[in-house]
């Protein structure tokens, strides 16, 4: 081991073909997209598919990285690829890569929390002919970053083994192309959690793999949104639904430990830096532009020049990217430490800590700066504007992430640091 | 391919920095500080760890190579310590490694092992200039050819040891581009101010104004000799150690007011159980991680020649000044009344915080 940031080959070179992805069939229907809410960009999604399939990922998760026998033992790099992959996508168009097929979030509590025999079961599907989808429902009404607070119940009906489930769902990215039968898709599935043991708390709560138009789930709605308009949210309600045994992820049995919801805590520590790599996506597409437009009028940075000899527009773009820069970085440490097993929850919150922060500041700021430019539909960067904020709220606000890394520095449990 | 991990020879080197930089140098910081003085031995001690030494090679007397991150890691960890004691420490090696970098051969073999094999001797350099607006790439102090020699005019501030230093390396603004050069201070024409100057923090190093009144040296003081150098290598490499410092006196503060929180008890609970206080300790952690690594890639990228390193080290230097103000001012807010008082190292802290905007060449990696 040393110290080292030389940005790996296969992630160098993934990086430039998804630029050209993200220039050509991305940043070319951004505003059509943004413009009409919950239409279907079928050719991205087609694309991707085609693209990512044949290519051997099927989706966008951490590729497998079984060494072959004999050879040289190298550096597993999945997550870091992962992270590379979603902020160059993200660079070319968040709301697109948030409907990019593949397993996403569902997909991910499965690996986290399921059997070789479920991982098995529902992950093969994202290799199929047709695009598929899978989404997590956690959140509900009632409880949003408190997901202990959940509502929705699974009782085991002993006479069929079948879990019954009750309750409603809000925010489900891809809720409704994970579940509703549309015939360009495969046939997807939501992961639902929810509460076997309401007396156990924490303790009792389980997910659940609920396929793609099972009895009893309807789309109750979509939600109209500030930004990342080409991604569907959907609320979900579930009314007396019927899924399999074996659907379940974990232990069927409630002991008085928390390790259930511990798995679906170890999917955040997985999924933060990446939720932070796709924020830095767009808060570099805005930094970019602004320097282009910067140049085009005739406005260059003086780069080594101490501060108090700036221009305002000169230190602004310096801090925005110091700011970004040093985001990334924190991303590339905490997926680094994914890819090599250590624990990294500190670390993972840190970075989206970072990244709420810097991607709404820098869009913020490049807006600014732009005058009316930045605020006219002409350009991308009123948009890019609206959908950084979200950075900063999904998987996890900037204020439950400090709560992580406050505990985690200090060694409090959440009890001493409610 | 990414690595965060030091290698066993830097986890081996920060290890036995970071040991004197508690027991020694910290222990010894309030009093300096006050007192304004730094014990002799003190600094004997910090010499002989051998962080200039590892990084000069054999031929020179030393024993390794240098390596920006290393130093980096040695900077951070010795100005946790204290930040005057680790300057004063690391004196010589602002004359010693500009040499190194881009000294002639002659120079080389001139001064390094006579410095690196010796104790410690305040060898020096003379950067800062008394003036608002001072740009290290912008100097008054002039140099100019005459004949076969150089002629330096100017005055040249917070120059380290000046008093007791042989020689000193002085940067001079020659037909536009900063350029070193090396001076014996006996070199008539050169005069070192009786008084010590006042500044806000690092009180315990004795600095010095210098003053040049057509200090005459020959042609082949010009450091690198007849073409001369780079500076924008060696000015790059004393941003890095200045952000590195920066991040250790910041990481202090940190771990200070971290510490006081959990013992620290308001309304029945510790503070640090307030979100309040636990938020602003979980951003200012976030905070120095952040700058560190912008410090980290900078000095990886210098160590390997990337064509933005020079870019990157103002980045991460710019980033750290900023770092050092936001975590040093809330260690002081976090002790509240207590953290005002001198009795308590985080108003120190955060008075050495304000200082590095302005202290670019007081540290080298």
């Amino acid at each position: 081991m040393t110290i080292e940031f030389e940005t790996p080959k296969p992630i160098t070179q993934i990086q430039f073909v998804l630029k050209t992805v993200a220039e050509n069939m991305m940043r070319s229907q951004s505003r059509e997209f943004d413009e009409n809410e919950h239409a279907i960009p079928w050719g991205y999604i087609e694309f991707m598919h085609t693209a990512m399939k044949s290519t051997g990922g099927g989706s966008l998760t951490p590729r497998d990285e079984k060494p072959k026998e004999g050879a040289e033992k190298r550096q597993p790099i999945g997550y870091q690829t992962l992270a590379a992959q979603i902020e160059m996508l993200s660079w070319g168009d968040v709301g697109f890569y948030l409907i990019t097929p593949g397993g996403g979030l569902g997909a991910a509590a499965v690996q986290a929390a399921g059997s070789p025999e479920q991982r098995a079961n529902f992950l093969a599907r994202f290799n199929g002919d047709k695009p598929t989808f899978a989404a997590m429902c956690m959140t509900e009404a009632g409880a949003g970053s408190d997901t202990s607070a959940i509502r929705t119940r699974a009782v085991l009906d002993e006479a069929t083994q079948e879990w019954i489930i009750n309750g409603e769902k809000i925010f489900v990215t891809g809720g409704d192309k994970s579940f509703t039968e549309y015939e360009q898709f495969g046939k997807g599935f939501i992961v639902v959690w929810a509460s076997i043991d309401p007396t156990a708390g924490r303790a009792g709560m389980r997910a659940f793999v609920v396929e793609s138009g099972t009895k009893g789930v309807t789309i109750a709605k979509l939600e109209h949104k500030l930004g990342i308009r080409a991604s569907d949210t959907a609320t979900i309600s579930l009314v007396d639904v019927r899924v399999p045994y074996d659907n379940i992820l974990g232990s069927p049995t409630v002991e008085k430990t928390t390790t259930g919801f511990k798995g679906a805590m170890a999917t955040f520590d997985a999924t933060r830096p990446l939720v932070a790599a796709s924020g830095i996506g767009v808060a570099r597409a805005a930094l970019e532009f602004l320097k282009e437009k910067l140049t085009e009028n005739g406005v260059t940075i003086r780069y080594g020049l101490p501060r108090n000899k700036l221009t305002s527009i000169e230190r602004d773009v310096i801090d925005m990217e110091i700011q970004l820069r040093s985001a990334w970085l924190l991303v590339i440490k905490a997926v680094w430490m994914a890819d090599n097993k250590k624990s990294n929850a500190m670390e993972s919150s840190m970075s989206k800590v970072r990244a709420g922060d810097v991607t709404t500041k820098i869009t913020q700021k490049a807006v600014e700066i732009m005058g009316p430019l930045g605020y006219s539909r002409e350009f991308l960067l009123e948009k890019w504007f609206r959908d950084a904020k979200i950075t900063d709220i999904y998987e996890g606000t900037g204020q439950i992430n400090r709560l992580v890394v406050a505990r985690q520095i200090l060694g409090y449990s959440g009890k001493e640091l409610r | 391919m990414y690595s965060f991990e030091p290698n066993e020879e830097q986890q081996m080197l920060v290890g036995a920095v970071g040991k004197y930089a508690e027991n020694d140098l910290r222990s010894a910081a309030h009093e300096a500080e006050e007192s304004r003085e730094l014990p002799k031995k003190l600094i004997s001690k910090g010499w002989e760890l051998g962080l200039l030494q590892a990084s000069t090679p054999e031929a020179y007397g030393g024993f390794g190579e240098r390596s920006a991150v290393t130093s980096a890691l040695a900077v951070e960890e010795m100005a946790c310590g204290d930040l005057a004691g680790a300057l004063a420490v690391m004196t010589p090696s602002l004359f010693a490694t500009p040499i190194l970098l881009a000294g002639s051969e002659e120079q080389k073999q001139a001064y390094l092992p006579k410095i690196i094999e010796g104790e410690w001797q305040p060898y020096t350099a003379a950067l800062i200039e008394y003036a608002f607006d001072f740009d290290p790439n912008e100097l008054r102090t002039t140099a100019k050819l005459s004949g076969a020699d150089y002629v330096l005019s100017g005055e040249k501030a917070f120059v380290p040891f000046a008093k007791d230093a042989q020689a000193m390396i002085v940067y001079a603004n020659l037909d536009g581009q900063t350029q070193g050069f090396i001076i014996p201070t006996n070199t008539s024409g050169l005069s070192i101010a009786d008084e010590r100057e006042k500044l806000m923090g690092i009180n315990a190093l004795s600095l010095y104004r210098v003053k040049l009144d057509n200090v005459t040296v020959p042609a082949s003081s010009r450091l690198g000799g007849a073409s001369g150098h780079n500076f924008e290598l060696l000015l790059a490499s004393m941003r890095i150690a200045s952000a590195s410092a920066a991040v250790g006196v910041s990481k202090a503060s940190l771990e200070y007011s971290m510490n006081y929180a959990k013992e620290r008890e308001a309304f029945g609970v510790k503070i640090a159980q307030k979100q309040a206080i636990a938020f602003m300790l979980a951003e200012m952690a976030t905070e120095i991680e952040a700058i560190r690594l912008l410090v980290w890639e900078a000095a990886w990228m210098l160590d390997n020649g990337k064509e933005d390193a020079f870019k990157q080290a103002y980045l991460a230097f710019t980033g750290a000044v900023d770092m050092a103000m936001m975590v040093t001012d809330r260690g002081v807010q976090i002790l509240g009344g207590h953290g005002y008082i001198r009795e308590h190292p985080v108003e120190m802290y955060l008075r050495n915080g304000r200082g590095f905007a302005m202290l670019t060449g007081l540290a080298i990696v």
